[in-house]
């Protein structure tokens, strides 16, 4: 249902929005109406979340066994995401935490949390605002990966960005 | 968004269908893979006049004290014994059986049945004591259930759990399932169905009640479901995680982990969802909380001390004090109900098992036999633990010798959790 709901859900926003990244012109539609088109050169726009060629595709900030600190090679990623939340004070995100399949399910759970945390406190140390930031945790229950060797384990230690419409 | 969010509700309520019949092939199969050293050897005869029941309660005795692992029973052509007359206790002695039942059923006028029976002690020539019991014709199971409990308790000196439930989890699919059978698996039923993963399922001290985290709002949120009836209620449903309920033993509060304020912290919420307050701080991970049987005191996992371990804490709060110190990963604590024994999940070198340690004196015996064990719960005496691996569960006496499989063809099952006494 995510995977329906998401494109819907950012079309009906763009829609509302009318930016289109390519052109800076104001737009006649022909239905009498003109809407400015506020252009988004720097592609931070709602639609550069989905789009592939836009860091800010990416969702996923995976962590190395037994910890729960933000990489630095996911630096980049998190100072996109900051910034998109803060020039868009009005968008929401849900950090969903996971673990691998090993261990109590509750106690992965915690610690599925602990990464949540950490990207939450990453993306409000470079600006995001924490109230517009949900940490949560899906442990192991939402694996990635279902195979019990440890490529598909590291698959699994991971926090996913998710914005609203999107959970 | 609200439209959208309340799309999704509706979505949800078509999925949550209480109390759905079950297609045979959901029920749970078990598997006697381990039995007690020395099994006590006992005839369990078909009952006078067991014509009269709807079906055998005889043969539901029997199948119960044989799945236990503690009992041998002698099936070799005794001819029924009534519970009116003394029997040939020498005769039934000179067999090689330690114990007997006899037993007389007869039909009563309102369409009700009575079963009769006396439970004899054969190497002291002694009747250990006996019962009469009424019943409609669709409690033949239980009746049955009841018969093997006393038999048990009487011969082990142990409470018997054969008229308890179980709940657990199955995925078949993308279906999660949380379902409820009798311990032998009998009348499984569905209390709830969702495409989004159900864990940790918690019985209310009563047996009406079950807590459970859902991530139907795709985030864990606690759940108070009861049964008969099939309504639900969120009790923890704050910003973050909600999870790990654990009920008082009075059954008016549980104890929840929650992450509102960063990391995960334990707090108590009455079982209507009033009134949440958190039981003490830690920089750590505190969760998993599990109620003693007097309700003084909750034990929990925390990495507080660096490694996962457990630790307990008064009910009030106040500082907590170190319970496990073997190894680097020890959690989900369970406390028997006889408060003496605590079950928990161990990681060694062969992998995560599941370990029981006698509070008493911290002797610690391992009991399950792979090495990705999880979420251990006692039943009611604390003789036997279920615990699920694998995709099934494994239901093992507290000394690891008693030993059954428990699996739902072509599904996984996880999350165990073993139901009260019945009152």
């Amino acid at each position: 249902m995510k995977k329906l709901l998401v494109p819907a859900l950012l079309a009906m926003m763009l829609a509302a929005c009318s930016s289109t990244p390519d052109e800076g012109a104001a737009l006649d539609d022909g239905s009498g109406v003109t809407t400015v088109n506020a252009n988004d050169p720097s592609g931070t726009g709602i639609a550069a979340l989905t789009d592939p060629n836009n860091i800010l595709s990416q969702r996923s900030v995976y962590f190395d066994y037994d910890s729960y600190s933000v990489k630095s090679e996911f630096a980049q990623l998190m100072q996109a995401h900051a910034s998109f939340l803060s020039q868009h004070p009005e968008m929401r995100m849900m950090i969903q935490g996971n673990t691998d399949e090993r261990g109590s399910p509750e106690y992965n759970l915690a610690l599925g949390q602990k990464r949540a945390e950490a990207v939450r406190q990453a993306l409000v140390a470079l600006g995001a605002n924490g109230a517009q930031i949900e940490a949560v945790s899906l442990g192991e229950e939402k694996p990635r990966c279902y195979e019990s060797y440890e490529s598909c384990y590291a698959e699994n230690r991971r926090g996913d960005m998710l914005y609203q419409g999107e959970f | 968004m609200k439209d959208f969010l309340s799309a999704r509700l509706r979505t949800f309520v078509l999925l949550l269908l209480a109390c759905l019949a079950l297609p045979a092939h959901a029920q749970l199969a078990i598997e006697i893979t381990g039995a007690g050293a020395t099994r006590i050897p006992v005839i369990i005869p078909v009952f006078e006049n067991e014509q009269v029941l709807p079906n055998s309660v005889s043969d539901i005795v029997r199948a119960d004290l044989e799945r236990s692992g503690l009992f041998q029973v002698m099936d070799n052509g005794v001819a029924p014994i009534s519970a009116n007359t003394l029997p040939d206790l020498a005769g039934l002695r000179a067999r090689g059986a330690d114990a007997a039942l006899g037993a007389s059923a007869s039909a009563l006028d309102n369409g009700r049945m009575e079963i009769r029976f006396r439970l004899f002690d054969l190497p002291r020539q002694a009747e250990l004591g006996g019962m009469s019991m009424v019943m409609s014709p669709s409690q033949y199971r239980l009746i049955a259930h009841r018969i093997a409990d006393y038999i048990y308790e009487k011969l082990t000196g142990q409470p018997g759990y054969f008229s308890t439930r179980i709940a657990f989890v199955v995925k078949s699919g993308d279906r999660y399932n949380l379902q409820i059978a009798d311990v032998d698996g009998a009348n499984p039923q569905v209390a709830l169905t969702s495409r989004e993963p159900i864990i940790s399922p918690s019985w209310s001290p009563d047996g009406q009640r079950i807590a459970y985290v859902s991530f139907e709002a795709k985030k864990p949120v606690v759940y108070v479901h009861t049964l008969a009836s099939g309504q639900r209620k969120a009790i923890a449903n704050f910003t973050g995680s909600n999870s790990a309920p654990a009920w008082s033993p009075d059954g008016s509060r549980l104890a929840v982990a929650l992450t509102r304020d960063g990391h995960s912290q334990i707090y108590i919420v009455g079982a209507d969802g009033s009134g949440a307050r958190r039981l003490m701080s830690s920089g750590g991970i505190d969760t998993e909380p599990n109620f003693s049987p007097d309700g003084q005191t909750i034990y929990f996992s925390s990495d507080r001390g660096g490694g996962a371990q457990i630790y307990r804490v008064s009910a009030n709060g106040g500082s907590a004090q170190r319970v496990t110190f073997d190894g680097s990963y020890n959690v989900s604590p369970r406390i028997s109900s006889d408060g003496r024994t605590m079950a928990y999940l161990t990681r060694g070198g062969s992998g995560f098992q599941i370990a029981i340690m006698n509070l008493a004196n911290g002797q610690i015996t391992k009991v399950s036999q792979g090495g990705q064990a999880e979420s251990p719960s006692f039943a009611p005496g604390g003789r036997m633990v279920l615990y699920a691996e694998n995709g099934s569960l494994y239901a093992v006496s507290s000394d690891g010798n008693v030993r059954q499989r428990l699996s739902v063809q072509a599904s996984a099952v996880r999350e165990p959790a073993w139901g009260p006494a019945p009152k």
